[in-house]
């Protein structure tokens, strides 16, 4: 979940303020010009997702399928309105439209973990009737069609791909400290003893990235501290009782991990860590130039490295290497992933609901859907796509990740949620730069819990 | 006659009721809604989205009970004290008083080098800053050419970074308040002060100051006002990191009510730095009467 796209200068530097300044401007031109669009006609849609300078096949795949779907449906317009922004300020951006049905797109981008309080909110169509029509339905895996299913088990939106997190390792640097490749660790203390030896090997190089701390968001827990807690024998939230879970041993085993890793340096700095931007310099900078052995990243990442991606690097198909993430003792099932993944879902309110899901069919058709899941690196959801030659051939990873689909886990998406995960992440920051013990962190976090939903909805350990 | 006489009365009002019109519109209605929306549970999604409830004083009477909420007041304080009320409003004086007596070519330098800062729009400042302050950035590039070792300004001293940008970004307002108050002191009784043998510190203390006391409490309030509300610059700096530790109010708010989605909680803060921007606008409107009497 992390291709916000910032544009930061390096450095101060006049030409670049000037380019700033002028760009701001033209920002501000343009949306002047937005604003004195013609009055809507009954036959308009309009399509709200997100476009960023890293993350332009969704812009591709709406272009497209505009194109063909007015060619086939005349009369009808449709207008596209792409959100530049990060995950988080995407998201923001849409609730705010969404709030009301003067705003509400007919068709848009969501995130799974938004769908469940989505529906709650009034804010997505039920699909069901919808979804008994369309042959290519059928052609779904069933763990993305239960990816849009709301509380109530109706469907509310279509997932467009899916996505997995494993151990991605730069293979020569595991080499120079005497490390086999293909490296395949079985418990978290194998990582460790992997990371000292490339530390020892070089110590100029970062032997082991896992995010930590509120800045990187979203990317703190999905792609570094779910995957050691998954791999305990705790867990984050009771599925059965719904109740979120306090007190755990494996809640403190994972901020120690966390601890160990940054306090041996065998991690990046604590203050790197804590810069918003510090996953482009792990994809960017630090694995193309051999400066990292290993990082913890989501299956999209050859996205960022293949041709047209934001940072082209002909060599990882032959550098790199990707392994699963163990779990703490090697106990079953012998792995850990985490997944999440976007849908196109209708708004409740949309004036031409009929209309609206037939464009959603038209984006998410099999040719579509093959363009796009090869473009933005995504796990496919059609099993007619995930046969297709294109597809496996894409990158040399594509069987690696997709296969940790058995080993997965799902980020419990309750309207909670998001304050939880922001305890999590107040929890690491504290842990790695030293302000609070793991114990003492995972008390914290203890408390915040329960401040914040509740004791009636938190299971003690 | 008398009737006649106030009915034209009101009528001159009439070209200010539009004008009025459009500041309850967009100045006094939200205002009113966000305090409105501070006493329900309002959300950007779930359940409460669409159909928020009255809660009451809940929302404050969590306020009381949430660590980061004093941290952030603090925190606020501390932002305007020091680069509003010290920062931007002593240096604006000091550089105006210093440019009255220096030779025109270097005022006219030194006040397009300041003013410079203020006419950026704020993202732009903001982004100038962080590529400034960043661990590789200008300012650690200028010390290690001087052989120095800088710091990682923005993680070990966030608070004092977000101070020294927004100084930078706003001393020119106060500098241009205060060059207008200096030249509308009288020469002749600086003169006279001079004559009658007083020294340099004297004639500010008590000549210059009580004569430009209005422009004075004018400035403070209006920098105060501005500086309470700053959200840009430290979003784009510190984004309220490390830990909190630059979080003011505009970036709790900011986070409780569109990273959480609890829209009511984030306006009682809201509400809460309304209350504190009065509190500082009455001091000085009392400054300001002070001087009138």
């Amino acid at each position: 979940m992390h291709r916000p796209a910032k544009l930061l200068p390096a450095k101060f530097h006049p030409a670049r303020l000037l380019v700033a300044v002028l760009s701001a401007v033209g920002l501000l031109a343009t949306a002047a010009c937005s604003a004195e669009q013609p009055a809507a006609e009954n036959r308009t849609l309009k399509i709200v997702y997100q476009k960023t300078d890293s993350f332009s096949a969704l812009d591709t795949l709406f272009k497209d399928a505009k194109r063909d779907f007015e060619a086939a449906n005349q009369g009808t317009t449709v207008e596209l309105q792409p959100i530049e922004a990060n995950d988080d300020d995407y998201g923001t951006k849409l609730a705010l439209a969404l709030r009301s049905a003067e705003t509400a797109p007919d068709v848009f981008y969501e995130d799974t973990f938004k769908v469940r309080s989505d529906v709650d909110a009034g804010y997505l169509l039920k699909l069901d009737s919808y979804l008994e029509k369309w042959d290519d339905w059928k052609s779904f895996n069933e763990a993305a069609k239960a990816a849009g299913t709301g509380d109530d088990g109706g469907i509310y939106a279509v997932p467009l791909g899916t996505d997995t997190r494993a151990i991605w390792y730069n293979k020569k640097v595991l080499q120079k400290a005497g490390i086999a490749v293909p490296w395949q660790p079985r418990t978290w203390d194998d990582i460790l003893d992997a990371a000292r030896k490339m530390k020892a090997a070089d110590p100029e190089v970062v032997p082991f990235n896992m995010y930590a701390g509120k800045a990187t968001g979203e990317g703190t827990v999905m792609q570094s501290f779910y995957e050691l807690l998954y791999g305990t024998d705790s867990e984050l939230y009771d599925q059965q009782e719904k109740k979120w879970v306090v007190g755990s041993q494996g809640f403190t085993d994972s901020l120690a991990f966390l601890k160990t890793l940054y306090d041996e340096k065998l991690a990046v700095t604590p203050a790197e860590a804590l810069d918003a931007n510090v996953w482009k310099k792990v994809f960017g900078e630090w694995l193309p130039q051999g400066k990292m052995g290993a990082t913890v990243e989501g299956s999209y990442t050859p996205s960022f490295w293949q041709k047209g991606g934001s940072y082209e690097w002909a060599g990882y198909t032959e550098d790199m290497g990707v392994a699963r993430f163990p779990t703490q003792r090697g106990q079953e099932p012998g792995g850990v992933s985490m997944s999440g993944g976007w849908t196109l879902a209708v708004g409740a309110d949309s004036k031409n609901p009929d209309l609206a899901f037939k464009f959603l069919t038209e984006a998410l058709n099999k040719k579509n859907s093959l363009s796009f899941t090869v473009a933005s690196s995504q796990i496919a959801v059609r099993t007619d796509v995930a046969s297709e030659p294109d597809y496996l051939a894409a990158n040399p990873f594509v069987k690696d990740v997709s296969e940790l689909v058995s080993v997965t886990h799902y980020r419990p998406a309750t309207a909670d949620y998001p304050r939880i995960s922001a305890a999590v992440q107040v929890a690491t920051e504290a842990v790695i730069t030293g302000a609070l013990s793991p114990q003492e962190a995972a008390e914290q976090y203890d408390k915040t819990v329960r401040d914040q939903v509740g004791d009636a909805k938190v299971l003690q350990k | 006659m008398v009737a006649r006489k106030s009915v034209r009365q009101q009528l001159r009002l009439l070209p200010v009721v539009p004008s009025v019109l459009l500041m309850l519109l967009f100045l006094a209605a939200p205002v009113l809604w966000s305090f409105h929306a501070s006493f329900t549970n309002a959300a950007l999604t779930g359940r409460n989205a669409r159909n928020p409830a009255w809660t009451g004083l809940d929302n404050y009477s969590r306020l009381l009970s949430d660590a980061a909420f004093p941290a952030s007041v603090v925190l606020t304080m501390v932002f305007v004290v020091a680069s509003a009320i010290v920062g931007q409003n002593l240096l604006g004086l000091l550089i105006a008083g210093l440019m009255t007596r220096a030779r025109k070519s270097v005022s006219t330098l030194v006040g397009t080098a300041v003013v410079a800062a203020w006419v950026l729009p704020e993202i732009v400042a903001a982004f100038a800053a962080y590529a400034y302050f960043s661990n590789d950035g200008t300012l650690n590039q200028l010390l290690g050419g001087a052989g120095l070792a800088g710091a990682d300004w923005l993680y070990a001293f966030p608070m004092v970074a977000v101070v020294l940008a927004n100084t930078w970004r706003g001393t020119a307002f106060s500098m241009l308040v205060y060059r207008a108050a200096l030249a509308d002191v009288p020469r002749d009784i600086s003169e006279a002060a001079l004559m009658d043998g007083a020294a340099g510190w004297q004639r500010l203390v008590f000549i210059t100051l009580p004569l430009i006391r209005s422009s004075i409490a004018t400035n403070l309030m209006l920098v105060t006002l501005q500086t309470l509300a700053v959200f840009t610059l430290i979003w784009v700096m510190t984004a309220g990191g490390p830990s909190n530790a630059s979080t003011t109010l505009p970036v709790l708010a900011y986070q409780e009510a569109f990273k959480f989605g609890d829209i009511g909680y984030g306006t009682a803060i809201a509400s809460v730095l309304i209350v504190l921007g009065l509190v500082f606008g009455i001091a000085y409107v009392r400054l300001l009467k002070g001087d009138r009497r």
